[in-house]
């Protein structure tokens, strides 16, 4: 009896250490890298570092270019990406949700080389002509819109079906229901989702050598090629130069810090009223 | 007195629906009701009268539930529910097709077991989003009427000064006030309310079953409970439901005093349910 209670105590001490040791296991490559990239960005960085175009040895460009690609992206791949999810959650209930549901699925594991040359072959070649910031917010969007159509999804299921007949009871409309008490709501899940989804497409880096190709001056218009971090870090990591390197470690460092801060700043700004 | 023509030629002895003699607000006619293949209401005729309160009693899983929520039109939200049958309001069937449920369930409101306020707005936003959402007129007051409404519901004197606090901030008696005020919002002719105090304690209950008999003077009720003694408490008039048959219906006090169905009198005393 008692040699039996011993083991079981042990098997509980055993299974919480073999918990930990993966939270170490997960957390170590985590910290290393973040230290590393600290360790070899941060002594470059200064104003004018941030500011200056590339020829002068700066991610100015760089910088303005992703935030013009999160910011071209959003717009684009947000609406569809949040429509298309409340279409599945609502009215999903019939064969084209499932078939979109199945688009969603197979469009979150394309790898986005691919969706790079598709968007190089149909807008850049097809349709513009020419690289482009546009084309890149298509290609970006390829990857936002099925990672935020199916957090959304997710987060509408969990809107208790009362809530909705409430709605419904006082004799409102479907679509202002969804608009207006469901989304609600739904809040703070939408708004987890769609920041994963940015952070993800910010650090992008194969369809955009594809789309906006890269440039070391600031924004020329929408049929120039355009420069963006993940891709002035690609192109700073293959040069001979220790100086250009260590550049390539600053931009992406200057890259985490952009996606922590938006990340941050939208919680911050979309508080809802009622913390549940 | 048996109505064999208002059970469609049902062989059932036990039934005695006694139709009363009144127009009713709201009048069902030959109604079936489905969940898929499973009936959950079979030829039902109820007259419910105008500025009454009446009840919907009988054993869990009887259609009780669906009987209600065929008068607001609710039962077609659920995916696979099928009807048959007339409802009338005003003598007007509302499952005619030149008609809008939504239009139907801003005249017939409801109140739901579960409080469900809504829980991204405050206590004053729950009781305007009625108006808020299904637009109103330019001129209207709503900080009255949520005043009102909350007055009505007997709630005005616990929140008055917590208007800007979430609806779900309050206790769960308070938050079925809170509905039934939202539904109030709106001037309904019809409250439907389905079993609304079967989540709340005894204090709260009593408090909402003397609202219910105040609301008789401005709007019909109906109330589906399985619990008898409330019946018994508030009603005026009684219907007793099994297997999604209407069993008996009737005067309040003539059913618990007097039942006429052998079924009415062994739910009544406990034999099954």
């Amino acid at each position: 009896m008692s040699s039996n209670y011993a083991f079981r105590k042990f098997k509980n001490r055993l299974f919480f250490f073999l918990c930990l040791f993966c939270v170490v296991v997960a957390i170590v490559p985590l910290l290393s890298i973040l230290y590393e990239v600290i360790l070899r960005g941060a002594p470059q960085l200064s104003l004018k570092f941030l500011t200056a175009n590339a020829l002068q040895g700066g991610i100015g460009p760089a910088i303005q270019g992703t935030l013009i690609m999160i910011g071209l992206t959003s717009v684009i791949g947000i609406p569809v990406g949040i429509l298309s999810g409340v279409y599945l959650a609502e009215f999903g209930n019939n064969k084209y949700a499932s078939a979109l549901r199945t688009v969603h699925n197979v469009l979150t594991e394309f790898p986005s080389i691919v969706v790079g040359i598709t968007a190089f072959s149909i807008v850049v070649v097809g349709i513009i002509g020419t690289y482009s910031p546009l084309a890149g917010a298509v290609a970006l969007s390829f990857i936002l819109i099925p990672i935020v159509a199916r957090t959304t999804e997710e987060s509408l299921k969990l809107v208790p079906d009362s809530i909705r007949e409430a709605s419904l009871a006082l004799g409102v409309h479907r679509w202002r229901t969804i608009l207006s008490v469901v989304l609600p709501t739904a809040r703070s899940g939408l708004i987890t989702g769609t920041l994963l989804a940015v952070a993800r497409i910010a650090g992008e880096t194969a369809p955009l050598l594809f789309t906006i190709l890269g440039n070391s001056y600031f924004f020329q218009g929408f049929n120039q090629p355009m420069d963006a971090l993940p891709i002035r870090i690609f192109l700073d990591s293959r040069q001979p130069s220790v100086e250009v390197q260590a550049q390539g470690w600053s931009a992406a460092l200057v890259l985490i810090l952009i996606v922590l801060s938006l990340s941050i700043s939208v919680r911050l700004a979309s508080r809802g009223r009622f913390t549940r | 007195m048996k109505d064999s023509k208002a059970n469609g030629g049902n062989p059932a002895k036990n039934v005695h629906n006694e139709q009363p003699v009144f127009a009713g607000k709201i009048q069902s006619i030959g109604l079936n009701a489905w969940f898929g293949t499973k009936q959950a209401l079979k030829d039902i005729n109820l007259s419910v009268k105008a500025n009454s309160v009446t009840a919907v009693i009988g054993p869990s899983g009887c259609g009780k539930s669906t009987l209600i929520r065929c008068f607001n039109r609710m039962h077609e939200l659920v995916p696979g529910s099928k009807m048959s049958g007339q409802i009338l309001l005003d003598g007007k069937n509302i499952y005619d097709d030149d008609i809008d449920p939504v239009l139907i369930r801003r005249r017939v409101g409801m109140v739901f077991q579960k409080p469900n306020p809504f829980p991204t707005m405050s206590i004053y936003d729950n009781v305007a989003a009625g108006l808020k959402l299904t637009g109103m007129k330019k001129e209207t007051n709503l900080g009255e009427i949520v005043k009102q409404s909350l007055e009505r519901a007997t709630l005005w004197d616990e929140v008055k000064d917590d208007l800007k606090k979430p609806g779900t901030s309050i206790s769960g008696g308070q938050q079925q006030r809170l509905c039934i005020a939202r539904a109030i919002a709106l001037e309904p002719e019809v409250i439907l309310m389905d079993e609304p105090c079967s989540a709340l304690d005894p204090i709260a209950t009593a408090r909402i079953e003397e609202l219910i008999v105040s609301l008789k003077r401005d709007y019909t009720v109906v109330i589906v409970t399985h619990n008898m003694q409330q019946a018994a408490r508030v009603s005026d008039l009684t219907t007793f439901l099994y297997l999604g048959e209407l069993i008996e219906y009737g005067h309040t006090k003539d059913i618990f005093e007097n039942p006429k169905s052998e079924l009415t009198e062994k739910y009544l005393t406990g034999a099954f349910g």
